[in-house]
């Protein structure tokens, strides 16, 4: 019990710690946060139940008033925004991703959990952030996809790193891979 | 790490945290259902009004949770203007910006003590499934003490980077981030069952 709490939150942290690394810009002019890269890893790592609870943790604490997303934007006026589908779709994406890294056995990590990023980060959380545009901007689904379809190149970088990145934890600690215990 | 309230004791602030919230669902509630652009202007003037009653630092602040939302929302307009009506862009407008005001009306004049006190009584019915009411309390006050700990963790292992290699370190520094936390949670969970532990223990029903 007290470890998955510390678990969790120690993710909570390194989330809202990642959005105070400036963004990385793409030559389309797009900015790259790795605060999603933090969402994606979470689950990556820690498995789907204990991903999405940390990213609970995240959104809480942006309901709370406090300036946790990258850029210093908090509040609860994040909630009445356009982009209110894509903060509540990190949890499922922690999830997803976890629950498919747990799932997913092929010969190599980086690929299962490239693939899991993939499906969770990008397919699941952009599903849910369109759903958020479509309530909130009254469009349908294939104007508000279009809105975000700029940030699917940086996210593809992204769900690549987290891949690389949990093949480096697995290398190097391999009990560390929470979502691969059993 | 500063919450986004302002410090004070306006009206605003001396309301209770459950007071403003309800009020706040209901408002959400019906600025989600109107489409016509005098209501909705009206709605927005009174949020503005609410936010002048904080004085300047109040409309400052207003101001600033706005920004990110109006770049989305100037974008929308631009694209209303040249496929659909401008009426539609209109009341687009207006309600994103009426009920993020709202919202972070209620956000800049609820202190988080105040937001932590309801939060634990809005939990208190869990503690039937063996869910202390003090662990949402606890989370944040553990996150926010750690995100500072681990913003300098991150600064040392760039540096320690730096000091051995002349190429960018990009993301691979997360790799011995990652580790780290994961040795901390040890550590962080037996310096909390040493205090007892998160689950809460069976006290004798008080007498008072």
């Amino acid at each position: 019990m007290e470890r998955n709490f510390t678990l969790i939150i120690l993710f909570a942290a390194l989330i809202c710690a990642l959005g105070f690394v400036p963004p990385i810009t793409l030559i389309s002019g797009v900015p790259i946060s790795a605060q999603s890269l933090g969402v994606m890893l979470a689950g990556a790592v820690l498995g789907a139940g204990r991903g999405a609870l940390a990213v609970v943790v995240v959104v809480g604490l942006v309901a709370l008033g406090l300036p946790v997303l990258a850029g210093g934007r908090g509040g609860l006026g994040v909630f009445a925004g356009p982009t209110v589908g894509f903060l509540l779709g990190w949890i499922a994406a922690a999830f997803v991703t976890g629950w498919v890294v747990s799932r997913l056995q092929t010969r190599f990590i980086w690929l299962s959990a490239t693939i899991a990023a993939v499906i969770g980060g990008i397919v699941v959380l952009y599903l849910c952030g369109t759903i958020g545009m479509m309530i909130v901007l009254h469009k349908t689904f294939g104007q508000a996809l279009l809105l975000s379809l700029p940030f699917i190149p940086g996210d593809l970088i992204k769900a690549v790193v987290v891949g690389w990145l949990t093949a480096m934890i697995g290398r190097y600690r391999p009990g560390a891979l929470l979502s691969r215990a059993h | 790490m500063l919450s986004l309230a302002l410090p004070g004791t306006s009206w605003a602030h001396r309301l209770s945290a459950g007071v403003k919230f309800g009020v706040l669902a209901g408002v959400m509630a019906v600025m989600a259902g109107l489409d016509r652009p005098v209501p909705l202007a009206v709605a927005g003037c009174a949020v503005l009004g609410l936010h002048a009653t904080l004085g300047w630092r109040g409309l400052r602040a207003g101001a600033l949770a706005m920004r990110p939302v109006l770049w989305i929302v100037g974008l929308i307009v631009i694209w209303q203007l040249a496929l659909g009506t401008a009426h539609e862009a209109l009341v687009l407008t207006l309600r994103i910006i009426a009920m993020v005001g709202a919202a972070t009306f209620v956000t800049l004049t609820t202190p988080l003590p105040d937001l932590i006190a309801l939060v634990e009584r809005l939990a208190a019915p869990f503690a039937r499934f063996g869910l202390s009411p003090r662990l949402p309390a606890l989370a944040v006050a553990m996150v926010l003490r750690l995100i500072p700990v681990l913003r300098g963790r991150m600064e040392m292992l760039a540096l320690a980077w730096r000091a051995r290699s002349r190429k960018r370190p990009g993301p691979r520094l997360i790799v011995p981030m990652v580790l780290s936390l994961l040795d901390d949670s040890d550590h962080l969970a037996e310096a909390l069952r040493a205090r007892g532990g998160l689950t809460p223990t069976k006290l004798p029903p008080r007498r008072d």
